[in-house]
């Protein structure tokens, strides 16, 4: 089996790496992280973050043979016998498999991912903000968003317009606080997106979706939002 | 010009608070110290929402009695019953009083914690919980989901978005500041920026230690990579004692095999384990509360369900946990990030099989010692007479599973571990707060009075290149490491693993001390962090196998075949170990809550 790694540092050009990995050393329900990581105590100089090791903290996005997600929770038998590994595409490529998520951070931040309740109540800790079940099921499918990128990555708009466009994963955390019956300023936070370069620069191809490892639907977020704006 | 012959250069800033850690501990003492203005830099070795309190899936304990009656006071005693009588009652009372009012606020902050009907936040059953003192099972988990921690960590992150917090992310800390000959003033940290190598100074009036656990010093955890207790090994550097490095608490459902957790809402919700009989065991082990009693009870019975010949599968290494039984909007609703692990990891959906079960190394009670106000301390004259007598270590501070409060004592309950870092995390800025109110004035260090040029000498060992032809790797020792401790440290001991152990680690530490790099790149060099990390992992596998070995009981997690009863006459007492000379002393456990009558230690049943 062959694992070709796009490998890149600052001092030298980009290159392709291919590793031979005998199949004796893989085991069974083997996630790619594990391989990765096998390769690295081969070539300590191999790049690629992670931590959480089970899809829940985000930092091993990448494009595995040609799709974005995470490589601990990608099983390496799925993968066929030429596995083909890049950084997230639409990113600056720090080193191999590690890209400069900045940029994607900034679009989250800009949206103002913050509960904003009613301030005398929010004061008052002797209270919970209630919320009935019906209101609160409005939050699934988009609060276990983990920022890993992959969406993002994966969008021709963000690729076109890093710097204007959010990107399906800031959008998403729109929608996380336009939909919570706790959230003050609903009507704030959609007017912000009223722009051609910035909600209406998705054009709906569910990539986001397709790559998202959580299968979370920022799409039908982007969708819901857009209605939202338009009926205000 | 080789690496070597370059003098290592730093930049320096200067802050109030260096908080090192941004998981739920670092994060909440943060936000309270930025939003009263100070100066506060948070420094991670990864990205904020990628620390492991994102991984706390069952939820956070507070008596809110939202569904059922409940009073603090009965979560005071379960988690002191819990804590096999070693956790410290005062702090203790304080968590559980603070705990209705802290979930509140993380509520008031965003968390999207699931709701009942009645729109109050949800409330489920966790092992060790109780109403009326040990009479009735209490509700007194608070979830969102079983992505609690999640949902806490970025709603934090947020929250400290919005108030400003100077985050340096992908930032290692290598070693605590000191003021030279001083009486042990700590005054900030020095760090390197992982992406570039680059060293940076960090002075700061109050250090405040939020690293986390150190799992990964056992091969089996729950924890992530980055868990290599990072804290404990600066703090030991600094002269700092560790408490209670003894108890590690093995989780009992982690996945067969593989390690990662199954959270104890799988049988807060109803969940059944079964041994290849198809027994539901524990009513043997728990007859009065079978599946919910405390985590060490639980982890030792399927150990020795296996052990006994009646483990599940061809190689009989395991149990079953049941959930096929339960209605499925229950696990779909309250348990979809268990059946995402279920499937991913096993190819199992518990909807239609059970999850194949074994103990994993989930938590460390111990770590550095601190009061209730997470100020670190230790006792005055070590080895005196009256070592009981604590003094606080100027400058410096530690929160959350870093740190041994103690409010975990021997063995923690599920859902006390976001409560500690939150609570003790408010604390800390609390008197960290009122420390700068009263001293505001700068701090007198320089570099010529402090330990810098130690510190950068230390590091000039990692610029030297391995020699190629060395078998001896990070990795190698690394799972080394782990190989020893699971051999001779894990759920059952006795004096001749333990004392393997030690041995077996000492070598392990003259190999470390010979260890050197291939890779000297500047940018994102994994193989030097890894080595920075394993030098600390040493440091606790060792803190835990010395103070292990001298504790002559079983209480809590520690259980020993060769002494299996516990001894309060003996060891009702808090464990210190010092690196330099491995030398252990002791301290009183507090008995004492302010609020309550004492609880005077019985015997423990489920």
């Amino acid at each position: 089996m062959q694992v070709l790694i796009d490998r890149y540092h600052p001092d030298t050009s980009p290159y392709t790496q291919c590793y031979d990995v005998d199949e004796s050393m893989l085991s069974e329900g083997m996630m790619l992280l594990q391989l990765l990581q096998h390769l690295r105590e081969q070539d300590p100089s191999l790049g690629f973050r992670s931590s959480c090791q089970e899809g829940v903290c985000g930092s091993d996005g990448m494009n595995i043979n040609g799709k974005n997600g995470l490589s601990c929770i990608t099983l390496v038998r799925d993968l066929g016998q030429r596995i083909h590994l890049r950084p997230l595409p639409g990113f600056a490529v720090i080193k191999d498999l590690i890209v400069d998520l900045g940029p994607f951070y900034q679009h989250y931040q800009a949206i103002k991912p913050r509960l904003a309740p009613e301030p005398s109540v929010a004061a008052d800790l002797g209270q919970e903000l209630l919320q009935t079940p019906e209101e609160r099921a409005k939050l699934d499918g988009s609060y276990e968003c983990i920022l890993c990128g992959c969406c993002s990555s994966s969008c021709p708009s963000f690729w076109w317009n890093p710097d204007l466009f959010p990107g399906p994963a800031a959008l998403l955390a729109v929608q996380r606080f336009v939909v919570d019956s706790r959230d003050i300023q609903r009507k704030e936070r959609l007017e912000a997106l009223n722009s051609a370069t910035s909600i209406f620069r998705c054009r709906h191809i569910q990539n986001c979706t397709a790559a998202c490892p959580k299968g979370l639907n920022p799409s039908r977020a982007i969708q819901a939002l857009k209605h939202e704006l338009l009926s205000q | 010009m080789s690496a070597l012959s370059q003098a290592l250069t730093y930049q320096t800033f200067h802050f109030d608070v260096v908080i090192i850690g941004a998981g739920g501990a670092g994060l909440r003492a943060a936000l309270a110290l930025r939003q009263q203005g100070h100066k506060v830099a948070v420094v991670s070795k990864v990205f904020p929402t990628r620390s492991h309190t994102v991984s706390a899936q069952g939820g956070i304990n507070a008596a809110l009695g939202n569904a059922g009656d409940d009073q603090w006071q009965w979560h005071l005693y379960d988690t002191i019953k819990g804590s096999d009588y070693l956790g410290d009652q005062d702090a203790i009372e304080v968590m559980c009083q603070d705990a209705p009012k802290i979930v509140r606020e993380l509520e008031h902050m965003g968390v999207p914690f699931s709701r009942q009907e009645d729109g109050k936040i949800y409330q489920r059953a966790f092992g060790g919980q109780s109403q009326h003192y040990g009479k009735s099972q209490a509700k007194r988990t608070c979830a969102a989901a079983d992505r609690t921690g999640h949902a806490i960590l970025h709603a934090l992150y947020q929250q400290n978005l919005h108030a400003g917090t100077e985050i340096f992310s992908e930032y290692f800390a290598l070693d605590l500041l000191r003021q030279n000959g001083s009486d042990l003033l700590i005054c900030g940290v020095l760090v390197q920026n992982l992406q570039t190598s680059e060293l940076s100074v960090l002075w700061a009036k109050h250090t405040l230690l939020a690293t986390g656990g150190a799992g990964q010093i056992f091969r089996t955890n729950s924890n992530a990579s980055i868990n290599t207790g990072d804290g404990l090994g600066m703090a030991q550097r600094a002269g700092i004692p560790l408490q209670d490095m003894e108890f590690w608490q093995f989780h009992p459902t982690g996945v067969a095999g593989k390690g990662m957790l199954i959270s104890e809402a799988t049988r807060g919700e109803g969940g059944i384990l079964r041994n290849a009989n198809g027994e539901a065991f524990m009513g043997r082990y728990a007859p009065k509360v079978k599946e919910l009693a405390s985590r060490d009870v639980v982890t030792r019975a399927i150990a020795l369900e296996v052990e006994q010949g009646r483990g599940c599968g061809p190689a009989q290494d395991h149990v079953l946990l049941d959930l096929t039984h339960l209605p499925h909007d229950v696990i779909e609703n309250r348990l979809p990030g268990i059946r995402e692990i279920s499937r991913t990891f096993l190819g199992i959906d518990p909807l239609e099989a059970p999850i194949p079960i074994f103990p994993t190394c989930h938590y460390m009670m111990g770590g550095i010692p601190t009061n209730l106000e997470g100020q670190v301390i230790l006792p005055k004259q070590p080895m005196g007479a009256n070592h009981s007598e604590q003094i606080a270590v100027p400058g410096l501070f530690a929160i959350g599973e870093c740190a041994c409060v103690s409010v975990h004592g021997a063995n923690r309950l599920g859902g006390n571990s976001l409560l500690d870092i939150v609570v003790f995390g408010r604390r800390a800025a609390n008197a960290i707060h009122q420390a700068l109110l009263m001293a505001p004035h700068e701090l007198a260090v320089t570099e010529d009075t402090s330990n810098i040029s130690a510190l950068l000498q230390r590091y000039q060992r990692w610029l030297e290149p391995a020699n190629p032809e060395t078998e001896l790797t990070v990795f190698s020792l690394k799972t080394e490491l782990q190989k020893i401790m699971e051999r001779h440290c894990g759920v059952f001991r006795d004096q001749a693993h333990m004392q393997q152990a030690v041995n077996q680690l000492e070598h392990l530490e003259h190999q470390f001390a010979a260890l050197r790099l291939h890779d000297q790149s500047a940018l994102f060099n994994f193989e030097r962090s890894s080595a920075l990390e394993l030098e600390n992992l040493l440091a606790v596998a060792k803190a835990t196998a010395y103070s292990a070995l001298a504790r002559q009981e079983s209480r809590g997690a520690h259980s020993r075949v060769d002494f299996s009863e516990r001894d309060d006459q003996n060891w009702l007492k808090h464990t210190l170990f010092y690196a330099e000379k491995a030398q252990l002393t002791y301290k009183p456990v507090n008995l004492t809550p302010k609020h309550h009558a004492p609880f005077v230690p019985e015997k423990r049943v489920y």
